[in-house]
């Protein structure tokens, strides 16, 4: 029986089942990993590797992407 | 230096990439992504930079820049615009070259909101810490030739001087710093910031610079599309008239039509 993780993303608290991967993750929330870049506790992610990284309790993550700027 | 044979043999190369247009235009401040992707289009830009910002995760749905302005046909080059410290703009950095896989930024590093002016010591300090990383930052920077060389020598694939505060729209302050960085530069020198119409863009250019680089010049104008052409043309029209090499300035007259055979 895995217990649910608590995380915070972009600064929001939110909840993942035990065992997701950070792509799963980033998945779950709606957004193509493929699209994003993602920073977990202040060390980027290389996208390679985001299914193989999981996601840990008490993670701290940004997750970005290309915005209109000058 | 030699001109080319043609105006479209004209082409500048920066870290080992070469571009036809001269002007960089950036992508905020619009009204709308339809009107940003209409208005780049016009200015002919084969760069454009962009913002690195937290996803939207309440509402993942939105539409995104990419969307209308594709990363596979025009150069993104993200900023660090909103970075105050070196850490700041290299985290920032780290995570533009993973969501976009290239090593060409855009380095800025600011002193303070009120002037947006770019904070020499920390910008120095993270290209240099950049460059180790492998990454080629564009960099800007104050008018300042001594400035820019310290830059170059730290590893800046480009220099780029304001011309005057960011969105300011003052045109070129000071071109005679502007032209004294660019004699001493070995590497591509842009205008960045400043620009407020296409004669401050045709200055730019006649000045010897490599490009020109804005934003809100052609986002808040009344019609950015058109005003995005005017760029267009302002940019080629300064850099002709730069190869062209414009006459001396005399301080009286001097006829055009012939004395001899007046009646």
């Amino acid at each position: 029986m895995t217990q649910d993780l608590s995380i915070r993303v972009n600064g929001e608290d939110r909840r993942v089942p035990g065992g997701t991967s950070v792509a799963e993750m980033v998945g779950l929330l709606g957004l193509d990993p493929l699209r994003v870049a993602v920073e977990r506790n202040l060390e980027v992610i290389p996208r390679s590797t985001l299914g193989q990284v999981s996601v840990e309790d008490g993670d701290d993550y940004e997750i970005v992407h290309f915005v209109g700027g000058g | 230096m030699n001109a080319p044979q043609s105006f479209n043999s004209d082409t500048w190369t920066v870290a080992g990439r070469t571009f036809t247009s001269r002007l960089i235009v950036g992508t905020g401040k619009y009204k709308s992504f339809e009107e940003n992707a209409a208005a780049v289009e016009a200015s002919g830009a084969e760069i454009v930079t962009v913002a690195v910002r937290r996803v939207n995760i309440s509402d993942p749905d939105q539409p995104k820049l990419t969307d209308f302005i594709d990363p596979k046909k025009v150069t993104y080059l993200p900023n660090t615009a909103g970075c105050f410290t070196a850490e700041d703009a290299i985290r920032t950095l780290r995570l533009a070259r993973e969501a976009g896989g290239w090593t060409l930024v855009k380095l800025e590093v600011l002193g303070e909101a009120k002037t947006l002016y770019p904070d020499m010591r920390e910008t120095l300090r993270a290209t240099e810490s950049l460059v180790k990383e492998g990454f080629e930052p564009m960099v800007y920077c104050v008018d300042d030739p001594i400035a820019a060389k310290q830059l170059e020598e730290a590893g800046a694939v480009a220099i780029m001087p304001l011309g005057a505060p960011i969105g300011s729209g003052l045109g070129i302050q000071n071109r005679v710093t502007i032209r004294l960085i660019v004699e001493g530069a070995n590497v591509p020198v842009l205008v960045d910031a400043g620009v407020g119409t296409a004669s401050d863009a045709a200055v730019a250019m006649e000045l010897g610079c490599d490009g020109v680089l804005m934003n809100t010049a052609i986002a808040e104008a009344k019609d950015p599309v058109l005003m995005a052409r005017a760029m267009k043309a302002a940019v080629e029209a300064g850099r002709l008239s730069y190869l062209a090499g414009r006459m001396q300035k005399r301080r009286y007259a001097d006829p055009s039509s012939p004395l001899a055979g007046l009646i």
